[in-house]
Protein backbone atom coordinates (compact mmCIF):
# COMPACT_ATOMS: atom_id res chain seq x y z
CA UNK A 1 0.00 0.00 0.00
CA UNK A 2 2.93 2.34 0.60
CA UNK A 3 3.90 2.08 -3.04
CA UNK A 4 0.32 2.62 -4.19
CA UNK A 5 0.07 5.65 -1.93
CA UNK A 6 3.30 7.11 -3.28
CA UNK A 7 2.11 6.51 -6.86
CA UNK A 8 -1.16 8.28 -6.05
CA UNK A 9 0.84 11.24 -4.75
CA UNK A 10 2.78 11.32 -8.00
CA UNK A 11 -0.32 10.98 -10.20
CA UNK A 12 -2.13 13.66 -8.19
CA UNK A 13 0.73 16.09 -8.78
CA UNK A 14 0.81 15.17 -12.47
CA UNK A 15 -2.96 15.76 -12.83
CA UNK A 16 -2.69 19.18 -11.17
CA UNK A 17 0.11 20.26 -13.48
CA UNK A 18 -1.43 18.73 -16.60
CA UNK A 19 -4.68 20.57 -15.91
CA UNK A 20 -3.09 23.99 -16.35
CA UNK A 21 -1.29 22.84 -19.51
CA UNK A 22 -4.24 21.24 -21.29
CA UNK A 23 -7.24 23.22 -20.04
CA UNK A 24 -7.98 26.86 -20.76
CA UNK A 25 -11.17 27.55 -18.77
CA UNK A 26 -10.41 28.64 -15.21
CA UNK A 27 -13.27 26.56 -13.75
CA UNK A 28 -12.04 23.40 -15.48
CA UNK A 29 -8.51 24.11 -14.29
CA UNK A 30 -9.77 24.58 -10.74
CA UNK A 31 -11.71 21.31 -10.80
CA UNK A 32 -8.83 19.23 -12.12
CA UNK A 33 -6.22 20.83 -9.88
CA UNK A 34 -8.37 20.15 -6.83
CA UNK A 35 -9.00 16.59 -8.09
CA UNK A 36 -5.22 16.19 -8.21
CA UNK A 37 -4.93 17.48 -4.65
CA UNK A 38 -7.69 15.09 -3.54
CA UNK A 39 -5.78 12.19 -5.10
CA UNK A 40 -2.65 13.31 -3.27
CA UNK A 41 -4.52 13.39 0.05
CA UNK A 42 -5.79 9.87 -0.66
CA UNK A 43 -2.23 8.74 -1.40
CA UNK A 44 -0.92 10.41 1.74
CA UNK A 45 -3.65 8.73 3.78
CA UNK A 46 -2.78 5.30 2.35
CA UNK A 47 0.91 5.68 3.13
CA UNK A 48 0.21 7.05 6.60
CA UNK A 49 -2.25 4.25 7.45
CA UNK A 50 0.18 1.62 6.23
CA UNK A 51 3.00 3.00 8.35
CA UNK A 52 0.62 3.31 11.33
CA UNK A 53 -0.10 -0.40 11.09
CA UNK A 54 3.54 -1.52 10.94
CA UNK A 55 4.79 -2.97 14.25
CA UNK A 56 5.46 -0.21 16.78
CA UNK A 57 8.63 0.34 18.74
CA UNK A 58 10.69 -1.43 16.11
CA UNK A 59 14.44 -1.25 16.29
CA UNK B 1 17.61 46.48 -3.69
CA UNK B 2 20.07 47.53 -1.02
CA UNK B 3 23.00 45.09 -1.14
CA UNK B 4 24.24 46.04 2.33
CA UNK B 5 20.83 45.80 4.02
CA UNK B 6 20.15 42.43 2.42
CA UNK B 7 23.56 41.21 3.56
CA UNK B 8 22.81 42.33 7.12
CA UNK B 9 19.54 40.39 7.06
CA UNK B 10 21.32 37.29 5.78
CA UNK B 11 23.88 37.63 8.58
CA UNK B 12 21.02 37.62 11.11
CA UNK B 13 19.29 34.56 9.60
CA UNK B 14 21.36 31.97 11.53
CA UNK B 15 19.54 33.15 14.67
CA UNK B 16 16.53 31.24 13.34
CA UNK B 17 18.69 28.12 13.20
CA UNK B 18 19.97 28.75 16.73
CA UNK B 19 16.41 29.20 17.98
CA UNK B 20 15.17 26.00 16.36
CA UNK B 21 18.19 24.08 17.69
CA UNK B 22 17.34 25.14 21.26
CA UNK B 23 13.70 24.20 20.71
CA UNK B 24 14.59 20.77 19.33
CA UNK B 25 16.94 19.82 22.12
CA UNK B 26 14.63 21.17 24.81
CA UNK B 27 11.64 19.20 23.54
CA UNK B 28 13.66 15.97 23.46
CA UNK B 29 14.84 13.89 26.39
CA UNK B 30 17.78 14.96 28.57
CA UNK B 31 19.61 11.77 27.60
CA UNK B 32 19.75 12.94 23.95
CA UNK B 33 20.27 16.70 24.42
CA UNK B 34 23.95 16.85 23.47
CA UNK B 35 23.33 14.52 20.54
CA UNK B 36 20.68 16.86 19.14
CA UNK B 37 23.01 19.87 19.33
CA UNK B 38 25.92 17.94 17.83
CA UNK B 39 23.60 16.68 15.08
CA UNK B 40 22.57 20.29 14.40
CA UNK B 41 26.21 21.31 13.91
CA UNK B 42 26.92 18.24 11.76
CA UNK B 43 23.85 18.92 9.61
CA UNK B 44 24.93 22.53 9.08
CA UNK B 45 28.46 21.40 8.21
CA UNK B 46 27.31 18.74 5.76
CA UNK B 47 24.70 21.00 4.15
CA UNK B 48 27.09 23.94 3.79
CA UNK B 49 29.69 21.89 1.95
CA UNK B 50 27.20 19.88 -0.14
CA UNK B 51 25.16 22.90 -1.14
CA UNK B 52 28.15 24.96 -2.28
CA UNK B 53 29.70 22.02 -4.17
CA UNK B 54 26.56 20.48 -5.71
CA UNK B 55 23.27 22.03 -4.57
CA UNK B 56 23.90 25.54 -5.89
CA UNK B 57 24.40 24.26 -9.41
CA UNK B 58 20.84 22.82 -9.27
CA UNK B 59 19.30 25.73 -7.36
CA UNK B 60 20.99 28.40 -9.46
CA UNK B 61 19.82 32.00 -9.41
CA UNK B 62 17.37 34.11 -11.35
CA UNK B 63 18.88 34.88 -14.74
CA UNK B 64 21.50 32.14 -14.52
CA UNK B 65 21.75 29.06 -16.76
CA UNK B 66 19.01 26.46 -16.46
CA UNK B 67 17.75 23.14 -17.84
CA UNK B 68 14.54 23.70 -19.80
CA UNK B 69 12.21 21.91 -22.17
CA UNK B 70 9.32 23.20 -24.24
CA UNK B 71 5.84 21.76 -23.71
CA UNK B 72 2.49 23.15 -24.85
CA UNK B 73 4.21 26.26 -26.15
CA UNK B 74 5.69 27.13 -22.79
CA UNK B 75 9.27 26.85 -21.57
CA UNK B 76 9.55 24.61 -18.49
CA UNK B 77 12.57 25.45 -16.39
CA UNK B 78 13.07 22.44 -14.10
CA UNK B 79 16.59 22.89 -12.74
CA UNK B 80 19.59 25.17 -12.59
CA UNK B 81 22.60 24.44 -14.80
CA UNK B 82 25.38 26.27 -12.98
CA UNK B 83 28.83 24.64 -12.94
CA UNK B 84 29.47 22.14 -10.15
CA UNK B 85 31.88 22.58 -7.23
CA UNK B 86 31.18 26.29 -6.86
CA UNK B 87 32.72 27.33 -10.18
CA UNK B 88 29.59 29.31 -11.06
CA UNK B 89 29.91 31.61 -8.07
CA UNK B 90 31.33 35.08 -8.59
CA UNK B 91 31.74 37.47 -5.70
CA UNK B 92 31.45 40.61 -7.79
CA UNK B 93 28.75 42.50 -5.95
CA UNK B 94 25.87 41.02 -7.98
CA UNK B 95 22.79 39.59 -6.23
CA UNK B 96 23.85 36.06 -7.29
CA UNK B 97 26.38 35.94 -4.46
CA UNK B 98 23.68 37.06 -2.00
CA UNK B 99 21.31 34.42 -3.39
CA UNK B 100 23.96 31.78 -2.68
CA UNK B 101 24.44 33.05 0.89
CA UNK B 102 20.68 33.18 1.50
CA UNK B 103 20.05 29.71 0.11
CA UNK B 104 22.98 28.30 2.07
CA UNK B 105 21.46 29.41 5.38
CA UNK B 106 17.95 28.48 4.18
CA UNK B 107 19.11 24.95 3.33
CA UNK B 108 20.64 24.68 6.80
CA UNK B 109 17.37 25.77 8.37
CA UNK B 110 15.40 23.21 6.34
CA UNK B 111 17.97 20.54 7.19
CA UNK B 112 17.69 20.83 10.96
CA UNK B 113 13.88 20.58 11.01
CA UNK B 114 13.77 16.73 10.80
CA UNK B 115 16.15 16.49 13.80
CA UNK B 116 13.23 17.40 16.01
CA UNK B 117 11.18 14.47 14.74
CA UNK B 118 14.05 11.99 14.89
CA UNK B 119 14.98 13.01 18.43
CA UNK B 120 16.11 10.18 20.76
CA UNK B 121 16.48 7.51 18.04
CA UNK B 122 17.92 8.88 14.76
CA UNK B 123 21.60 7.95 14.31
CA UNK B 124 24.24 10.54 13.44
CA UNK B 125 25.61 8.89 10.27
CA UNK B 126 22.24 8.60 8.49
CA UNK B 127 21.40 12.11 9.70
CA UNK B 128 24.45 13.40 7.81
CA UNK B 129 23.73 11.31 4.69
CA UNK B 130 20.07 12.33 4.63
CA UNK B 131 21.04 16.00 5.06
CA UNK B 132 23.55 15.76 2.23
CA UNK B 133 20.84 14.42 -0.07
CA UNK B 134 18.53 17.24 0.94
CA UNK B 135 21.22 19.84 0.21
CA UNK B 136 22.16 18.23 -3.10
CA UNK B 137 18.77 17.24 -4.51
CA UNK B 138 15.45 18.10 -2.88
CA UNK B 139 16.08 21.59 -1.50
CA UNK B 140 17.88 22.96 -4.59
CA UNK B 141 15.26 21.52 -6.91
CA UNK B 142 12.30 23.14 -5.15
CA UNK B 143 14.28 26.34 -4.48
CA UNK B 144 14.95 26.62 -8.22
CA UNK B 145 11.33 25.98 -9.12
CA UNK B 146 10.13 28.67 -6.70
CA UNK B 147 12.79 31.33 -6.27
CA UNK B 148 15.18 31.13 -9.17
CA UNK B 149 13.01 31.38 -12.27
CA UNK B 150 11.75 27.79 -12.29
CA UNK B 151 8.47 26.54 -13.73
CA UNK B 152 6.46 27.32 -10.58
CA UNK B 153 7.68 30.91 -10.56
CA UNK B 154 6.63 31.22 -14.22
CA UNK B 155 3.07 29.95 -13.76
CA UNK B 156 1.97 33.57 -14.08
CA UNK B 157 3.79 34.46 -17.30
CA UNK B 158 3.21 31.05 -18.94
CA UNK B 159 -0.36 30.26 -17.86
CA UNK B 160 -1.81 33.52 -16.55
CA UNK B 161 -1.95 32.37 -12.94
CA UNK B 162 -1.41 35.59 -11.01
CA UNK B 163 2.26 36.30 -10.38
CA UNK B 164 3.09 32.60 -10.37
CA UNK B 165 3.84 30.59 -7.25
CA UNK B 166 5.17 32.95 -4.57
CA UNK B 167 6.99 32.12 -1.36
CA UNK B 168 8.89 35.15 -0.09
CA UNK B 169 10.16 33.81 3.23
CA UNK B 170 10.22 30.10 2.53
CA UNK B 171 7.00 28.65 3.97
CA UNK B 172 7.26 26.03 1.23
CA UNK B 173 10.90 25.91 0.16
CA UNK B 174 12.28 25.82 3.71
CA UNK B 175 9.52 24.94 6.16
CA UNK B 176 7.16 22.59 4.32
CA UNK B 177 10.11 20.84 2.69
CA UNK B 178 11.72 20.35 6.11
CA UNK B 179 8.39 19.24 7.57
CA UNK B 180 7.81 16.68 4.81
CA UNK B 181 11.34 15.36 5.30
CA UNK B 182 10.50 15.05 9.00
CA UNK B 183 7.37 13.08 8.08
CA UNK B 184 9.41 10.72 5.94
CA UNK B 185 11.92 10.21 8.76
CA UNK B 186 9.11 9.60 11.27
CA UNK B 187 7.65 6.92 8.99
CA UNK B 188 10.99 5.19 8.50
CA UNK B 189 12.38 5.18 12.03
CA UNK B 190 9.07 4.63 13.82
CA UNK B 191 8.10 5.67 17.32
CA UNK B 192 10.32 5.83 20.41
CA UNK B 193 10.17 2.76 22.60
CA UNK B 194 7.53 3.25 25.23
CA UNK B 195 5.67 5.91 23.26
CA UNK B 196 2.80 3.63 22.27
CA UNK B 197 1.48 0.69 24.24
CA UNK B 198 0.56 -2.56 22.49
CA UNK B 199 -3.05 -1.41 22.17
CA UNK B 200 -1.96 1.88 20.58
CA UNK B 201 -2.40 4.24 23.53
CA UNK B 202 0.11 7.08 23.37
CA UNK B 203 2.19 7.98 26.42
CA UNK B 204 3.26 11.58 27.05
CA UNK B 205 7.04 11.98 27.00
CA UNK B 206 7.57 15.63 27.96
CA UNK B 207 10.53 17.71 26.83
CA UNK B 208 13.34 18.16 29.35
CA UNK B 209 13.97 21.92 29.24
CA UNK B 210 11.04 24.16 28.43
CA UNK B 211 12.94 27.34 29.38
CA UNK B 212 15.43 26.80 26.57
CA UNK B 213 12.55 26.00 24.24
CA UNK B 214 10.84 29.31 24.98
CA UNK B 215 14.11 31.24 24.73
CA UNK B 216 14.61 29.54 21.35
CA UNK B 217 11.26 31.01 20.24
CA UNK B 218 12.47 34.55 21.00
CA UNK B 219 15.75 33.94 19.21
CA UNK B 220 13.91 32.51 16.21
CA UNK B 221 11.77 35.65 15.90
CA UNK B 222 14.83 37.79 15.10
CA UNK B 223 16.11 35.23 12.61
CA UNK B 224 12.68 34.96 10.99
CA UNK B 225 12.30 38.72 10.46
CA UNK B 226 15.71 38.66 8.78
CA UNK B 227 14.78 35.57 6.74
CA UNK B 228 11.51 37.07 5.47
CA UNK B 229 13.11 40.43 4.71
CA UNK B 230 16.08 38.96 2.85
CA UNK B 231 13.88 36.55 0.87
CA UNK B 232 11.45 39.29 -0.15
CA UNK B 233 14.30 41.60 -1.20
CA UNK B 234 16.18 38.96 -3.17
CA UNK B 235 13.38 37.16 -4.97
CA UNK B 236 10.57 39.74 -5.23
CA UNK B 237 12.49 42.99 -5.45
CA UNK B 238 11.08 44.39 -2.22
CA UNK B 239 12.42 47.85 -1.49
CA UNK B 240 13.66 49.14 1.84
CA UNK B 241 10.40 51.02 2.53
CA UNK B 242 8.49 47.69 2.66
CA UNK B 243 10.71 46.20 5.39
CA UNK B 244 8.64 47.65 8.30
CA UNK B 245 5.59 45.85 6.84
CA UNK B 246 7.51 42.54 6.89
CA UNK B 247 8.61 43.13 10.47
CA UNK B 248 5.08 43.99 11.61
CA UNK B 249 3.48 41.08 9.74
CA UNK B 250 6.03 38.57 11.05
CA UNK B 251 5.55 39.70 14.64
CA UNK B 252 1.74 39.86 14.36
CA UNK B 253 1.58 36.40 12.80
CA UNK B 254 3.65 34.86 15.60
CA UNK B 255 1.67 36.75 18.25
CA UNK B 256 -1.74 35.73 16.92
CA UNK B 257 -0.59 32.16 16.55
CA UNK B 258 0.80 32.10 20.09
CA UNK B 259 -2.47 33.45 21.51
CA UNK B 260 -4.44 30.99 19.36
CA UNK B 261 -2.50 28.11 20.91
CA UNK B 262 -2.89 29.58 24.41
CA UNK B 263 -6.66 29.68 23.94
CA UNK B 264 -7.06 26.23 22.36
CA UNK B 265 -4.84 24.50 24.93
CA UNK B 266 -6.54 26.42 27.76
CA UNK B 267 -9.97 25.20 26.63
CA UNK B 268 -8.75 21.70 25.83
CA UNK B 269 -6.54 20.91 28.84
CA UNK B 270 -7.68 23.49 31.41
CA UNK B 271 -4.27 25.22 31.37
CA UNK B 272 -2.10 26.63 28.60
CA UNK B 273 0.51 24.08 27.51
CA UNK B 274 4.04 25.54 27.37
CA UNK B 275 5.50 23.22 24.72
CA UNK B 276 2.47 23.61 22.45
CA UNK B 277 2.61 27.39 22.88
CA UNK B 278 6.22 27.28 21.69
CA UNK B 279 5.03 25.21 18.74
CA UNK B 280 2.27 27.74 18.11
CA UNK B 281 4.74 30.64 18.10
CA UNK B 282 6.91 28.94 15.49
CA UNK B 283 3.85 27.87 13.46
CA UNK B 284 2.87 31.56 13.29
CA UNK B 285 6.32 32.49 12.01
CA UNK B 286 6.21 29.63 9.50
CA UNK B 287 2.75 30.37 8.13
CA UNK B 288 3.41 34.09 7.72
CA UNK B 289 6.64 33.68 5.77
CA UNK B 290 5.25 33.01 2.28
CA UNK B 291 3.18 36.17 2.02
CA UNK B 292 5.05 38.35 4.53
CA UNK B 293 5.38 41.28 2.13
CA UNK B 294 2.11 40.82 0.25
CA UNK B 295 -0.42 40.69 3.09
CA UNK B 296 -1.96 43.32 5.35
CA UNK B 297 -1.37 43.28 9.12
CA UNK B 298 -4.98 42.13 9.62
CA UNK B 299 -4.44 39.18 7.30
CA UNK B 300 -1.21 38.33 9.15
CA UNK B 301 -3.22 38.09 12.36
CA UNK B 302 -5.83 35.82 10.74
CA UNK B 303 -3.20 33.56 9.13
CA UNK B 304 -1.27 33.30 12.39
CA UNK B 305 -4.38 32.65 14.48
CA UNK B 306 -5.49 29.81 12.20
CA UNK B 307 -2.00 28.30 12.30
CA UNK B 308 -1.76 28.52 16.08
CA UNK B 309 -5.26 27.23 16.73
CA UNK B 310 -4.71 24.21 14.50
CA UNK B 311 -1.30 23.19 15.83
CA UNK B 312 -2.68 21.32 18.83
CA UNK B 313 -5.23 19.44 16.71
CA UNK B 314 -2.61 18.58 14.11
CA UNK B 315 -0.21 17.26 16.77
CA UNK B 316 -2.99 15.19 18.33
CA UNK B 317 -4.17 13.85 14.97
CA UNK B 318 -0.69 12.73 13.95
CA UNK B 319 -0.02 11.12 17.32
CA UNK B 320 -3.36 9.56 18.19
CA UNK B 321 -4.76 8.67 14.75
CA UNK B 322 -1.68 8.05 12.64
CA UNK B 323 0.64 6.89 15.48
CA UNK B 324 3.41 9.19 14.33
CA UNK B 325 5.86 9.99 17.12
CA UNK B 326 7.07 13.55 16.54
CA UNK B 327 8.71 14.74 19.81
CA UNK B 328 9.11 18.36 18.70
CA UNK B 329 5.97 18.61 16.59
CA UNK B 330 8.00 19.50 13.50
CA UNK B 331 5.57 17.90 11.04
CA UNK B 332 2.70 20.03 12.32
CA UNK B 333 4.70 23.19 12.95
CA UNK B 334 6.75 23.25 9.77
CA UNK B 335 4.89 20.93 7.40
CA UNK B 336 1.21 21.66 8.04
CA UNK B 337 1.68 25.34 8.94
CA UNK B 338 4.03 25.77 5.97
CA UNK B 339 1.46 24.41 3.53
CA UNK B 340 -1.21 26.60 5.14
CA UNK B 341 1.08 29.62 4.74
CA UNK B 342 1.48 28.93 1.03
CA UNK B 343 -2.28 28.75 0.50
CA UNK B 344 -2.89 31.77 2.73
CA UNK B 345 -0.47 33.87 0.66
CA UNK B 346 -2.72 33.19 -2.34
CA UNK B 347 -5.95 33.81 -0.46
CA UNK B 348 -4.98 36.97 1.45
CA UNK B 349 -2.04 38.33 -0.54
CA UNK B 350 -2.28 41.37 -2.79
CA UNK B 351 0.39 40.34 -5.24
CA UNK B 352 0.97 42.59 -8.24
CA UNK B 353 0.54 40.64 -11.49
CA UNK B 354 -0.48 41.11 -15.12
CA UNK B 355 -3.37 38.64 -15.06
CA UNK B 356 -4.75 39.76 -11.71
CA UNK B 357 -6.40 36.42 -10.97
CA UNK B 358 -5.42 32.81 -10.44
CA UNK B 359 -2.96 33.50 -7.62
CA UNK B 360 -4.66 31.04 -5.28
CA UNK B 361 -4.58 28.37 -8.00
CA UNK B 362 -0.85 29.00 -8.50
CA UNK B 363 -0.33 28.48 -4.77
CA UNK B 364 -2.38 25.25 -4.85
CA UNK B 365 -0.24 23.95 -7.72
CA UNK B 366 2.86 24.74 -5.68
CA UNK B 367 1.44 22.70 -2.80
CA UNK B 368 0.55 19.90 -5.26
CA UNK B 369 4.14 19.91 -6.55
CA UNK B 370 5.50 19.68 -3.01
CA UNK B 371 3.26 16.75 -2.09
CA UNK B 372 3.25 15.02 -5.47
CA UNK B 373 6.83 15.36 -6.66
CA UNK B 374 9.05 16.39 -3.76
CA UNK B 375 7.61 14.16 -0.99
CA UNK B 376 7.98 10.89 -3.00
CA UNK B 377 11.51 11.98 -3.93
CA UNK B 378 12.37 12.74 -0.30
CA UNK B 379 10.91 9.45 0.90
CA UNK B 380 12.58 7.40 -1.84
CA UNK B 381 15.97 8.90 -1.00
CA UNK B 382 15.50 8.34 2.73
CA UNK B 383 14.45 4.72 2.16
CA UNK B 384 17.60 4.28 0.07
CA UNK B 385 19.71 5.64 2.93
CA UNK B 386 17.96 3.24 5.30
CA UNK B 387 18.90 0.30 3.08
CA UNK B 388 22.59 1.12 3.33
CA UNK B 389 22.78 2.32 6.91
CA UNK B 390 19.96 1.81 9.40
CA UNK B 391 18.55 5.18 10.33
CA UNK B 392 17.30 4.06 13.73
CA UNK B 393 19.51 3.23 16.67
CA UNK B 394 19.11 -0.27 18.14
CA UNK B 395 17.02 -0.95 21.25
CA UNK B 396 20.01 -0.94 23.58
CA UNK B 397 21.22 2.38 22.24
CA UNK B 398 17.81 3.92 22.71
CA UNK B 399 17.70 2.72 26.30
CA UNK B 400 21.14 4.21 27.00
CA UNK B 401 20.23 7.47 25.30
CA UNK B 402 21.79 8.92 22.17
CA UNK B 403 24.32 10.98 24.14
CA UNK B 404 25.99 8.00 25.76
CA UNK B 405 25.53 5.72 22.77
CA UNK B 406 26.88 7.96 20.04
CA UNK B 407 28.92 10.59 21.89
CA UNK B 408 30.16 8.62 24.89
CA UNK B 409 28.93 11.11 27.51
CA UNK B 410 25.69 12.77 28.53
CA UNK B 411 24.81 16.46 28.33
CA UNK B 412 24.15 16.70 32.08
CA UNK B 413 26.52 14.23 33.78
CA UNK B 414 25.68 15.35 37.33
CA UNK B 415 21.93 15.03 36.96
CA UNK B 416 19.73 11.97 37.14
CA UNK B 417 16.39 13.54 36.47
CA UNK B 418 14.43 11.03 34.46
CA UNK B 419 12.72 7.80 35.34
CA UNK B 420 13.51 4.81 33.17
CA UNK B 421 10.34 3.86 31.34
CA UNK B 422 12.02 0.66 30.13
CA UNK B 423 12.08 -0.81 33.62
CA UNK B 424 8.91 -2.60 34.79
CA UNK B 425 7.04 -0.72 37.51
Amino acid sequence: MKLVGMLLLLFGGAIAVTAIVLLRQRLEQDCFVFAGIALEILGLTLVARDYAHTPRNAG
Amino acid sequence: MSFVLCLIFILLMPLAIAGLALIHQGLGRSRSAAHTMVATLCVLAVISITFVLIGFSVAGFNGGSAHTFVLAGASWDWGGAEPLFGHGIHFDGTPAALVLCFQLVAAGLAGIIPLSTGSDRWRLVPICVSSALMAAVTFPLFAHWTWNGGWLAHLGSNFGLGAGFVDAGGSGVIQALGGLTALSIAWIIGARRGKFSEDGVAAAIPGHNIVLVLFGCLLALVGWIALNSAGAMLFYGTSIIEIPRILINTLLGASASCLGTVLTTRFRYGKPDASLIANGWIAGLVSGSAGCVFISPGAAIVIGFVAGSSVMYSVEFLELKLHIDDPGGAISVHGVAGLWGLLAAGIFGKIPSLSGSGQTLAQVIGVAALLGFILPLIHGLNLLVDRFTKQRVDADGERQGMDVRELGAGAYPEFVVHGDEFLPR
